[in-house]
């Protein structure tokens, strides 16, 4: 994972609540077997037509959110399907931030173990921000994650909360995977001590 | 007072996080072809292998075709994900029920029923329908690729411990309503996000009264109210449903077992972060008039009218919703023809599922026109289903009976719906375009479904009952 401490992008507001992971990525582009890639077809059921032409209304295809690196979005962000794509194809089109008043669970989890960082604000300041963004073309934020705050580049700022834990990870670009494999001893103790079939043993097959 | 939550989890703490989250131990790991590769692919690129492959198994279903089992899979790129899933699991020696294998089936139907998944578990998955094993007393729940790649280098999760929700089911289920309506009842009351963060518990004497696969059907559908799990405590009716199974314990190894789950249930006065009370009186058979599952309404009844909603959001949403649907205001949803129907689906697809359907097909016809696809959930629930005759009921009422996978569910393998059509579906995500590109989704239980196969239009059961 790369390291996270500062970061300015661009802005682009997508106001839709309840925005659910089919629609960041659809599923039938789900059908690859490597993480990359998937930056094109982000939102393809908002950019393009049926026809694959582009959709202009949509804001992602605004010429002035051109190279947007943070996503503003409404509550309930990343619902149903724990498609992990859905962060790899944020990512891959070049979001590095996500600003919403929620995110669903999965999809939180499956964005931070990929560097992509999701902040939960109050409902009041996500409107604030939407106002600022909409109204100045070229808006952009930073993100300065060692001091949780937010600050636009019209000088309007906010403290975010994040936890800890994911705090030092982003900052110092920690893998999930090596961080849990310093505990090895722990997780061999564990397995010895749990080796029944109906816990943490090997299941046996009998018919 | 733990809860049947606190002490799964206290049992699987490999190292407290103290502020951080806490390691947890996954005993059962489930794994499938499509969210698996990027996870198998990361592990070998950092040299890592996989620490226990005992406890992981694997199994193709949203893949594969339902007609046949021929190999390449006509989709190219279906056909890489298949091929490696089968070179993953031979290399790092997991466990893989493969397209031809009697043990193959929907992930979430095929798991429990191998007697893989066991009362106090913690069971992950590549998948966010995982909390269906909540019903066998585990605590399960849906992870990400990257969260995949991690239980298969570690057998841990790095986890923050949900809120404890205990639901509590009021009253009976009606007659006509199965454990479908009950959980879309409770989803429409919650909304799409009122479980966001926690461990569903459901309780009352109308879950006690469900059988395993009622339980499976409601345990499912957790994650549609935004839970990260949903569970209820072990108990005779569960165990009566374990014996015997292949991967069960047995002899000595069962008695033991059995007092270890005994002890799991929620002790009397438990308290829980959170309580919410669904009543079952007046229930109506139900299917969804919108584009996610909360939006939801008795078959009988009519689509709601935005105008009339005091929430100024959810007036928005139920009007996209409503055009997408092409549904008019207050249309009475018995009036609406239909043109697919769905059978199956890890939420639907189990014996007593097409049972309850057969009853209704027996001796019936589908309405001319409509297509209706019965997709059992597992080769096993296939075997079983035909041993039962039930699969010339439904072919004899004009319905195609087809080979186990996800099927329509989510249309990932040939079985698409057309744009423009509509179709009555057991499956558990009416979103938009989830069952093919422009196609509207109406979830329902089976018996509604197949009511509304032989009527050409969505329809209440009852009157076949
Ligand atoms: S049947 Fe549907 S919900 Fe269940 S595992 Fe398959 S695709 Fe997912």
């Amino acid at each position: 994972m790369e390291k996270f401490t500062t970061f300015t992008g661009i802005v682009v507001p997508l106001d839709m609540a309840n925005v659910d992971t089919d629609q960041i990525l659809p599923k039938q582009f789900m059908k690859r077997v490597q993480r990359e890639g998937y930056g094109e077809v982000l939102f393809h059921h908002h950019r393009f037509d049926q026809a694959g032409q582009v959709v202009d209304t949509f804001v992602l295809n605004h010429p002035r959110y051109g190279g947007a690196s943070i996503l503003l979005a409404r509550e309930n962000f990343g619902s149903g399907s724990s498609r992990e794509h859905a962060p790899w194809a944020l990512m891959d089109y070049g979001f590095r931030v996500l600003i919403a008043p929620s995110f669903a669970d999965i999809f939180k989890n499956n964005c931070l173990q990929n560097g992509l960082l999701p902040i939960a604000l109050s409902s009041e300041l996500v409107d604030e921000w939407f106002k600022r963004v909409t109204s100045q073309p070229g808006y952009t934020i930073t993100v300065d994650l060692a001091n949780q705050t937010l600050t636009g580049s019209d000088g309007f700022a906010c403290y975010f909360a994040v936890d800890p834990h994911r705090k030092h990870c982003f900052l110092n670009g920690l893998d999930d995977i090596g961080l849990t494999l310093e505990h090895e001893e722990q997780i061999a103790a564990y397995e010895k001590a749990h080796t029944k079939p109906w816990q943490a043993g090997a299941p046996e097959v009998h018919s | 007072m733990p809860t049947l939550l606190d002490k799964i989890w206290k049992s699987h703490v490999v190292r407290p996080g103290n502020g951080q989250p806490d390691l947890l131990y996954i005993d059962r790991h489930l794994v499938h072809e499509v969210t698996s590769p990027q996870a198998f692919e990361g592990l070998r690129k950092a040299g890592r292998k996989v620490r226990r492959p005992e406890l992981t198994f694997a199994v193709c279903d949203h893949v594969v075709s339902t007609e046949n089992r021929d190999r390449p899979l006509a989709d190219a790129i279906a056909e890489e994900q298949l091929t490696a899933m089968e070179t993953n699991a031979a290399a790092t020696k997991i466990t893989y029920f493969g397209q031809t294998d009697p043990h193959q089936g929907v992930i979430h139907v095929t798991m429990p029923e191998l007697g893989l998944i066991l009362p106090g578990q913690v069971v992950v998955a590549g998948d966010s329908h995982t909390a269906t094993h909540g019903a066998l007393g585990a605590l399960a729940f849906g992870v990400g690729t990257s969260e995949v790649e991690h239980v298969l280098a570690t057998q841990t999760l790095p986890q923050d411990r949900p809120r404890s929700l205990a639901l509590h089911v009021e009253g009976e289920l009606p007659k006509g309503c199965g454990a479908k309506d009950l959980i879309l009842r409770a989803i429409g009351q919650l909304g799409t996000a009122g479980g966001t963060g926690c461990a569903v518990e459901y309780l009352g004497p109308a879950i006690r009264g469900l059988t395993m696969e009622g339980r499976l059907t409601v345990c499912n559908m957790s994650i549609e109210c935004g839970a990260k799990s949903g569970m209820i405590a072990p108990d005779e009716t569960l165990y009566a449903w374990l014996q015997g199974r292949p991967y069960a314990p047995s002899g000595s190894d069962w008695q033991q077992a059995l007092v270890y789950w005994q002890s799991l249930p929620s002790d009397k006065g438990a308290r829980y972060d959170r309580e919410e009370t669904v009543e079952l009186s007046g229930l109506e058979p139900l299917t969804t008039w919108g584009t996610n599952p909360g939006q939801v309404a008795p078959v009988s009844g009519t689509a709601p009218d935005p105008a009339a909603m005091a929430d100024p959001d959810q007036a928005k949403e139920a009007a996209q919703a409503l055009e997408f649907m092409d549904l008019r205001p207050g249309q009475a949803l018995s009036q609406v023809p239909i043109d697919w129907v769905f059978i199956g689906s890890c939420t639907n697809g189990r014996l007593e599922d097409l049972t309850e359907a057969a009853a209704v097909l027996r001796g019936r016809k589908v309405a001319p026109g409509i297509i209706a696809l019965v997709v059992p959930g597992s080769m096993q629930v296939k075997a079983q289903a035909e041993a039962a005759g039930l699969d010339r009921v439904f072919t004899q009422a004009g319905c195609q009976w087809r080979l186990p996978g996800c099927s329509m569910c989510l249309a990932m393998n040939p079985d698409v719906l057309p744009a423009g059509a509509r179709c009555a579906s057991t499956s558990n995500r009416n979103f938009k375009h989830r069952q093919g590109q422009g196609g509207r989704t109406h979830l329902c239980s089976p018996a509604t479904a197949a009511a509304s196969a032989v009527k050409g239009r969505l329809s209440d059961p009852r009157e076949f009952m």
